[in-house]
């Protein structure tokens, strides 16, 4: 059962911090990959941008709108993947897939991400975090559809 | 009857949350104040046990066995019809369809009086605030058909723009499509002034009924449409029932658009008469629990009365719009003089979504996103909003939780207010 104090492990202050001031977030004119994500059941909407060179991502940002969930959650995944080599990031979405989805993810150092772990006990917001995830997924293994969360 | 005090101390005009048993269900430990009844209506017992009842007592299939359960549920099949011919006031039990709700019944219309008579260059003139089911079915139609689809314009308060509407009407029209109520904005649509001006342009009218008949009385011979659809479970029916109106010269000459048993005179493999309508449109075994549960639903709304329904909500609105101006950063969406039981509204730096969230967390169900109404939302610029939309059961109690969820979630967010 969801009560105020699951509501306070959902609502972070990162979580605000993210909110208000999205960290890169920007169109990127030179990224070398690209994908639109969009959750038709909400209507949340975003675009990220990478540029990948020698298998590494130097930079990454996005632009969209979106509940504070996934906009934090979009915001984080810039500043966590800048630098990463695109296996990192891939085991990273992994990891993170589990961590929102699963009841009893594996354990891993989350570091700052470990604040959007709270959705887990709002069902109906899950897909507000993942699809930033889905959406950086796509855009690193040149996807051509918008991600979809469905 | 006198009208009852309610616990916040002024006159109700009506207290009937006692009929509806899952209203007195908390919800994470909270007293639940239901107010998404624009996505459906919670049921009264009256309803429940007319199902129950039905499943025990009356279960036989309809039209064809010679035996006695089979024309008792027969019998019941056939009332539901004529109650669904009371409410909206239609000439003829003749004329009422059933369907699984206002959608099909939409898709009803285009594909078999749409695809008999529409042809490439004529055109469907729908409108900026209609939900995707009166949208979608004309793009297939016209897709299919070389037709042209025309959207009336919305003014900023969420009205029709009726001038716009009489430009865009013209020879080439066909159909009007338009909804009585807007499910998302509230709106109430001027349908019989649209009517008479589609008429004198020789075009057809398509009521979406969905969010008027549990709201308002409906009268199809005095607003003069052609078709008006409706959903069962917006009116505190169930599920997956619903009726589709069509005037009778028109009906007749519709041709089928599902094929199979009960639907036909004769069938042979060289050639199949069909039924008369309205069997015609009603192939294969219906929902005859679902029609038996509707027609309890529509005695049920007769025995409340709806005018007093409309007069309640319409107090209970007012003071929700009161209230919800009085909150600083709230905005509401959809401010036509003549609404019916739905406030929209977003928040400054508050998502819809976060904001249905923490409110669910209070106990207050509301709905939270583009309310399949994606061009009006563009047309207003947002992505969407949240929406309270009112039924009889509600009071004062459940539009002050939604306030104090409201406060609540602009203190979680760091909004400032002086409250």
């Amino acid at each position: 059962m969801t009560s105020n104090s699951d509501l306070r492990e959902l609502y972070q202050e990162v979580i605000f911090d993210h909110n208000r001031n999205p960290r890169n977030f920007h169109a990127m004119d030179d990224a070398s990959h690209v994908a639109d994500g969009h959750n038709p059941l909400c209507g949340d909407q975003l675009t990220v941008y990478a540029r990948v060179e020698d298998g590494i991502v130097q930079d990454v940002s996005f632009i969209g709108h979106g509940c504070a969930i996934s906009t934090a959650s979009a915001s984080l995944m810039t500043e966590e993947v800048k630098g990463m080599k695109l296996e990192e990031v891939e085991a990273l979405f992994k990891d993170m897939h589990a961590m929102l989805t699963e009841a009893h993810p594996e354990t891993r150092d989350f570091g700052k991400l470990e604040v959007l772990s709270g959705v887990r006990e709002f069902p109906a917001r899950v897909k507000c975090a993942t699809l930033a995830w889905h959406t950086l997924h796509n855009a690193i293994n040149k996807a051509r559809e918008t991600a979809r969360t469905e | 009857m006198n009208a009852p005090l309610s616990s916040s101390g002024h006159v109700a005009l009506l207290e009937r949350a006692a009929d509806f048993p899952i209203l007195s269900r908390p919800i994470k430990g909270k007293r639940l104040a239901y107010l998404d009844n624009g996505a459906t209506t919670q049921k009264p017992s009256a309803v429940i046990d007319a199902e129950r009842d039905y499943y025990e007592q009356s279960n036989a299939n309809i039209h064809r066995g010679v035996h006695w359960l089979s024309q008792h549920s027969t019998d019941l099949y056939e009332q539901g019809r004529e109650s669904v011919r009371r409410l909206l006031n239609a000439a003829n039990a003749n004329e009422i369809v059933f369907t699984r709700g206002t959608t099909e019944g939409i898709n009803l219309v285009a594909f078999s009086w749409g695809r008999a008579n529409i042809k490439a260059g004529d055109e469907i003139l729908i409108t900026g605030l209609e939900h995707h089911s009166n949208i979608v079915p004309w793009q297939l139609l016209c897709e299919q058909t070389g037709a042209v689809l025309k959207v009336v314009p919305v003014t900023d308060s969420g009205e029709l723009d009726m001038s716009a509407f009489q430009a865009l009407l013209g020879s080439k029209t066909r159909l009007v499509g338009v909804a009585h109520v807007s499910n998302a904005l509230g709106t109430v649509n001027p349908v019989q002034e649209i009517t008479r001006l589609a008429h004198a342009a020789g075009a057809l009218v398509l009521i979406d009924g969905a969010q008027a008949v549990a709201h308002q009385k409906v009268d199809v011979q005095a607003i003069d449409c052609d078709f008006y659809a409706f959903s069962g479970h917006k009116l505190y029916g169930p599920t997956g029932i619903g009726a589709l109106y069509v005037r009778r010269e028109i009906l007749q000459d519709m041709p089928p658009w599902q094929g199979g048993g009960d639907m036909i005179y004769t069938v042979s493999f060289e050639r199949t008469t069909y039924a008369d309508a309205p069997q015609r449109f009603e192939a294969g075994t219906p929902n005859i629990a679902g029609v038996v549960g509707l027609d309890a639903a529509i005695r049920y709304v007769e025995s409340v009365g709806l005018d007093l329904i409309a007069a309640h909500e319409q107090s209970l609105l007012d003071y929700a719009t009161a209230a919800a101006q009085a909150l600083p950063g709230l905005r509401i969406i959809g401010t036509a003089p003549h609404k019916a039981g739905i406030l929209s509204f977003v928040m400054d730096g508050i998502h819809p979504h976060d904001l249905g969230t923490i409110l669910d967390t209070e106990g207050v169900a509301i709905r939270a996103g583009h309310h399949c109404a994606m061009p009006l939302m563009t047309r207003f610029g947002i992505p969407g909003t949240a929406r309270a939309s009112l039924a009889l059961y509600n009071t004062r109690e459940d539009v002050d939780a939604l306030i104090s969820a409201l406060l609540k979630a602009q203190k979680l967010f760091g909004i400032p207010h002086d409250k």
